[in-house]
């Protein structure tokens, strides 16, 4: 894409696809420390990773949004998962732990427990 | 940091939190690979003494947490490279940053993947616009989301899908403009 007027042609499709999102009741949000030390440790590349996923999988009710620091900055890059009242945080990610999230935690609902903070403290 | 680009995603967060409604990111290379990165927004500004104290790695505005290490970083990488750094900030005006960079001293941090910060800007702050420059050799590009939201409306700014497409709009045009990696 060189200029702006393809964007101006996806967006008829694009706006069915936000319209079902909208009616997404059970969303899931998925949290990525952005502060200095979680940006130094590779969030960017974690929070890219996060999108590249759910965009080849299709998955629809995630979002994806970031945080300040959560206050464990050895175990950077973190990311919380919040899927209704359910809050999961997972520590140390890296690009394959993030493969791994999306298919067991987002796709099938258990969540990835060797990834998790209480296996580290 | 391993790139400039996480520096400006590091330092745009403090505009976020100071409420700025229009964050302004340029980047400028001149004919002696002097690089320029400008960070510039309309938030809530600093008086002298809050400025003097961005400066310092054992200060931040945070109340958990007594040390900020954005700004010190962003100074450091641009002094290591016998660069300069300025922040100007005027309280209710809004902040401009300044780092020059010498892109041939061995210190120099390459500036990496800028249009992965810009894009990941856009997704997560839906309500502030960003206008993204690249200037070499008289030449520009200007990425400007007030202009993508009268394209496509701001509902869509923050979908994933749409962010892919900007986000490859910006690194084309980028590279377009530098012609080589900084």
């Amino acid at each position: 894409m060189k200029n702006l007027q393809e964007l101006q042609d996806i967006r008829d499709k694009m706006k069915t696809i936000v319209n079902t999102r909208e009616n997404h009741d059970d969303s899931v949000n998925i949290i990525v420390g952005m502060a200095t030390c979680g940006i130094a440790a590779g969030a960017r590349d974690i929070l890219n990773k996060f999108n590249e996923e759910i965009l080849k999988r299709d998955i629809h009710g995630v979002m994806v949004s970031q945080s300040g620091c959560m206050g464990n900055c050895q175990y950077e890059p973190m990311v919380q998962i919040i899927d209704g009242d359910k809050k999961t945080t997972y520590v140390c990610i890296t690009p394959e732990k993030v493969k791994k999230i999306v298919e067991q935690h987002i796709i099938k609902k258990i969540p990835v427990t060797e990834f998790t903070i209480d296996q580290v403290k | 940091m391993e790139e400039l680009s996480l520096n400006i995603l590091d330092v745009v967060q403090n505009s976020i939190t100071a409420q700025a409604s229009l964050i302004e990111i340029e980047v400028d290379i001149d004919n002696h690979d002097f690089l320029t990165i400008t960070i510039k927004d309309n938030g809530n500004g600093m008086d002298e003494t809050a400025v003097k104290n961005a400066l310092n790695p054992f200060y931040t505005t945070k109340s958990e947490r007594n040390i900020g290490l954005g700004i010190p970083l962003f100074k450091q990488s641009a002094e290591l490279t016998g660069g300069v750094f300025d922040i100007k900030s005027e309280l209710n005006k809004g902040t401009v940053i300044k780092a020059v960079f010498d892109t041939n001293h061995i210190d120099y941090t390459p500036l990496g993947a800028v249009w992965d910060t810009v894009a990941l800007l856009i997704q997560m702050n839906g309500k502030i616009d960003f206008v993204y420059t690249v200037k070499k050799d008289n030449q520009k590009f200007v990425c400007d989301t007030r202009k993508i939201k009268n394209e496509i409306g701001d509902l869509l700014l923050t979908d994933i899908k749409t962010i892919q497409l900007i986000k490859q709009y910006i690194e084309e045009n980028h590279k377009q403009i530098l012609k080589r990696s900084y």
